[in-house]
């Protein structure tokens, strides 16, 4: 794993000048993701956020070969650019080691691109497929997708005088991932960027396909100040909202564990979407909360201990 | 040159033109009556037949979503479908004539849903007709075989690039057996040659971002790019025509004129029909009658000019189309062909035809009928209105 100096000598593949928010998640998911392959690398994106503000024509923050196509679709566009480069390689078209890296959001993830996603894993193509899960279609406007947590307020969960925002917790996509036995799953934030380098140096060289889902914190929607961004990803991380973990060819390791872990609440408090909670009568739902992040988490643990 | 008669499906002429084709990258997904296709190109592929890495995906709108992955890295890329499957690939069909990538596609016409049919008719196609591919309809299997063997030169020309469909009428063609005539592989290698260099994703010294967001500013100039190279491949596709007759002896165009030369009464259509209406034309044509018929082969680009020249020195005219417009007037064919005539001082009075749909059989005597309301036109000087054959 390279030094953090050895990473600031590294060309950078994405590139300033893109038009994502001030304190965006997404902006240093990305330029994370690819200082860390240090390999010509295909990049594919789902349409989302990221795409949009990076790619206005006639100008592009990626200095690597990037394709967009749509939606719902970005594995399985990737999956054939990866077939075609397979297919050129062995009739000797073409000679480097090219890595093939998918950039959706969560919704293009967990909802409409969950199929495209899931058949390009089982079909095994060597990809990296990497969530920036910011927990909502943030692009449109922030509506509540399949990766809203619970009680969050949404446009199309909105926070009324009857419903508290989302009434649902997250869908394990996790779990759904383990699921197909790809030989690497990872959970992680852009706080932690030891934490989110290592594991996309993993996942490149891991023989098969793999997938990291990234907390990506969106100031907008969720909505932050901007200066707390990378903060609190580390949050989520020490309430053990979202805990830092690898699955390796289905064997659970925490990467990384709270010496105390801090109550939910102190995840939620900083963000508005989640501000109607705090007034008197939702305590109930604090609560409920908590205890799913307390259930997920031990059975974290028991997995991890058992593998 | 010593040819190859085989006896074959419309399915298998595909495959057969696909595996001499040996692309690099086939994605597809099975879909009745295409399936066939890709069912036994798979086993050219597990056989080792072919170089071409086939991908089994998970859906129509996959295959073609990595179909665009692949022929954007530089694969020379095809795939196959039919009907409800081409309707799931509808925004990957836009998607990948907005990024001029010529990928080559069999398609099976068939009904759309609902009510669900598996048989034949062209509302599949034809709902994709304004999507920036080209669209070439076969007659026979023989015409399922040249088609497809050119649409490849087609689609990668420099001035095209753009996705190229080759049809076929389902069980119709796809199923039945015919003899056609063969190219063996090395000729069909070297009409299809190496494909013409373009930029591609796995070029590393020039980066290319695919797909970028067009705003206000360029996506009206890079749609008319897009009307341009469509318009460009007119020529592009009479030009391939000629080189391949000269190796085949077949010469193709854009539509076929059987009879016309002094025809007064003629029946216009796209497909397998042509068949049976060519059998009609002779029959009439045997009791003195002037009739001839009029088969659009390729129906995007549309060859306006060159169509109207053919039809306006005909009295009557049976536009007969086998997809319904569902606009309270008339079918997608029967449009064309009024716009091709509107510029032409003649205007021969024009009929239209809705028939086959879902697979219901046209016969002999179904033709003869249209044939015998475009002489009652002609003696009435007054068209009638759009008219479903055969329905109850």
């Amino acid at each position: 794993m390279p030094s953090i100096k050895e990473l600031a000598k590294r060309k950078e593949k994405f590139v300033s000048g893109h038009r994502l928010c001030p304190g965006c998640g997404a902006g240093v998911v990305a330029r994370l993701v690819m200082l860390a392959i240090d390999k010509p690398v295909v990049v594919g994106c789902a349409t989302g956020c990221l795409e949009v503000s990076s790619t206005i024509f006639p100008y592009s923050s990626w200095d690597t070969p990037f394709i967009h196509s749509a939606f719902e679709n970005a594995a399985a566009t990737i999956s054939g650019a990866e077939t075609a480069y397979r297919a050129l390689k062995k009739q000797g078209k073409i000679d480097k080691d090219v890595v093939f890296v998918a950039f959706g959001g969560d919704g293009g993830t967990y909802d409409i691109g969950l199929q495209s996603l899931s058949g390009a894993a089982e079909r095994g193509h060597k990809m990296l497929y990497v969530c920036y899960n910011n927990q909502a279609y943030m692009n449109t406007g922030i509506q509540r997708s399949s990766a809203t947590p619970k009680g969050a307020s949404t446009t199309t969960s909105p926070a009324g005088k009857v419903i508290p925002g989302k009434i649902q917790f997250s869908k394990d996509i996790m779990g759904i991932m383990v699921a197909h036995n790809i030989p690497y799953v990872a959970q992680t934030v852009p706080g932690r960027w030891n934490d989110i380098v290592n594991k996309v140096e993993r996942a490149i060289n891991t023989d098969g396909f793999s997938f990291i889902n990234v907390l990506s914190p969106c100031r907008l929607g969720w909505p932050h100040k901007p200066e707390l961004a990378m903060e609190i990803t580390r949050l989520a991380v020490e309430t053990c909202f979202w805990p830092l973990y690898e699955v390796i060819e289905g064997k659970y390791k925490l990467n990384y564990k709270p010496k105390e872990k801090k109550p939910i609440i102190e995840w939620l408090k900083i963000q508005g979407r989640f501000a109607h909670l705090l007034k008197p009568g939702n305590e109930q739902i604090i609560e409920e909360i908590q205890k799913e992040v307390d259930r997920r988490w031990e059975e974290l643990l028991k997995k991890c201990e058992s593998s | 040159m010593p040819s190859l008669k085989v006896t074959k499906t419309g399915n298998e002429i595909f495959a057969e033109a696909m595996r001499q084709i040996n692309p690099d990258v086939v994605a597809a997904y099975p879909i009745t009556p295409a399936t066939e296709i890709v069912q036994i190109f798979s086993q050219f592929v597990a056989d080792g037949l072919v170089k071409t890495e086939y991908i089994a995906v998970e859906s129509e709108h996959s295959a073609m979503s990595a179909c665009i992955g692949a022929s954007a890295a530089g694969a020379r890329t095809m795939t196959g479908t039919s009907a409800q499957g081409l309707a799931l690939m509808w925004e990957m069909l836009y998607i990948s004539a907005g990024l001029r990538l010529p990928i080559i596609m069999a398609v099976v016409n068939r009904a759309l849903s609902a009510p669900i049919n598996i048989h034949c008719d062209h509302s599949d196609t034809m709902g994709a007709r304004d999507s920036g591919w080209i669209q070439i309809y076969s007659e026979n299997v023989q015409e399922a075989y040249d088609n497809l063997i050119q649409a490849v030169r087609i689609a990668e020309h420099p001035n095209v690039k753009l996705p190229v469909m080759v049809t076929t009428d389902g069980f119709i063609l796809s199923h039945c057996l015919e003899v056609a005539e063969i190219l063996d592989d090395k000729e069909v290698q070297t009409f299809v040659g190496t494909p013409p260099k373009r930029q591609t994703i796995l070029d590393f010294d020039n980066p290319i971002t695919l797909g970028a967001l067009d705003l206000q500013d360029y996506y009206f100039e890079h749609r008319r790019q897009i009307a341009e190279a469509m318009a460009n491949s007119i020529k592009i596709i009479n030009d391939i025509a000629d080189e391949y007759a000269k190796l085949t002896g077949r010469k193709y165009e854009f539509f076929e004129k059987y009879c016309m030369e002094d025809a007064e009464y003629a029946i216009v259509l796209i497909g397998s029909t042509a068949g049976t209406a060519k059998d009609v034309v002779d029959k009439l044509r045997s009791q003195g009658k002037k009739v001839g018929l009029l088969k659009i082969r390729v129906f995007r680009p549309f060859d306006y000019m060159k169509v109207k020249q053919a039809l306006e020195n005909v009295k009557v005219i049976g536009v007969m189309d086998r997809a319904d417009g569902l606009n309270s007037y008339c079918g997608p064919l029967y449009s064309e062909i009024c716009t091709c005539l509107y510029e032409s001082e003649k205007k021969p009075v024009l009929t239209n035809f809705i028939y086959g749909l879902g697979g219901r059989e046209v016969k002999e005597q179904d033709i003869e009928a249209v044939f015998n309301d475009l002489f009652r036109v002609g003696k009435e000087g007054k068209t009638i209105t759009t008219k479903y054959i055969g329905v109850r």
